[in-house]
């Protein structure tokens, strides 16, 4: 059950990213050029997901624990620090430069253009790279 | 640079999958729906519990943009504005972005927020003005 509940909300998360459009780069990029030719859309799907989301999270985490799990695993960081701050900065420059960000990026794989397998690659050598770097310390 | 239609129903109908996903997620496993955590985590040695599930909704993913693909969405509307090299370097900074900050669109964005996360909300105020500065001087500076 549990198997089966964790590979639909893959799917579902698929769906969304696929449905909103966020996996065509240049629709997300027109959401950042504000002063150009602007799309609002990806402000209606944040919008929609995180009050749905505030919504749900209030319930479930209400229920002490989860349905085929023992706990909740969340995030244990609470720091505000530099690493924080440098790393959200250079996501959002790479988010910047080519319009795709990591789910709709997996996401897009399915529709078969290099320009996805490049970047998918790309991520996730920057993503060894820098946990290699990290426990290196 | 091409003008896209504004879709409004078609992203609210989009982020409200977007936060069931990571509703049911938290509500069966317990677990926070963030992408790059959850795509990172195949690249590992271990292929425990921690692995298999993060494959799974990694599939889920595929399987689920594959269906949109066939009936709600036009793969051919998809375009590149950044060539090759521009989109391997993007991709790289990206990785070393979410893997130094914990964190993307989803993990902070959707659901750090949805949890009164103070990290998520500066992580987020953070990338979104970063990637907005970044595309106005692609754009408006360099490109104008």
């Amino acid at each position: 059950m549990r198997a089966i509940a964790v590979l639909l909300s893959g799917l579902l998360f698929g769906l969304g990213v696929t449905i909103s459009g966020m996996v065509n780069p240049m629709k997300v990029l027109n959401f950042m050029d504000v002063t150009g030719i602007f799309d609002p859309t990806l402000i209606f799907v944040m919008g929609a997901g995180l009050l749905v989301t505030l919504l749900g999270y209030r319930v479930v985490l209400g229920w002490g624990k989860p349905l085929f799990d023992d706990r909740f695993h969340m995030p244990t960081l609470t720091a505000i620090n530099a690493r924080l701050i440098a790393g959200a900065a250079l996501f959002g420059i790479g988010w910047g430069l080519s319009g795709f960000c990591p789910g709709p990026a997996v996401a897009s794989l399915v529709f078969g253009q290099m320009s996805s397998v490049i970047f998918v690659v790309a991520m996730a050598a920057g993503m060894v790279i820098t946990r290699m770097a990290i426990s290196r310390g | 640079m091409n003008p896209t239609e504004f879709t409004p129903l078609a992203g609210a109908i989009g982020g409200v999958l977007i936060g069931a996903s990571a509703i049911l997620l938290l509500a069966t496993a317990g677990r926070i729906a963030g992408a790059s955590f959850i795509f990172g985590g195949l690249f590992t040695t271990r292929f425990d519990e921690n692995f298999s599930w993060k494959a799974l909704f990694n599939i889920g993913l595929l399987i689920g943009a594959a269906i949109a693909g066939l009936f709600w969405f036009d793969p051919s509307t998809i375009q590149f504005p950044s060539g090759p090299v521009l989109t391997a370097i993007s991709g790289l900074i990206v990785g070393i972005g979410v893997t130094l900050g914990n964190g993307c669109t989803s993990g902070h964005g959707i659901c750090g927020l949805s949890r009164f996360s103070m990290r998520s909300l500066v992580a987020t105020l953070v990338f979104m003005a970063v990637a907005v500065i970044t595309v106005f001087i692609i754009r408006h500076v360099i490109g104008g």
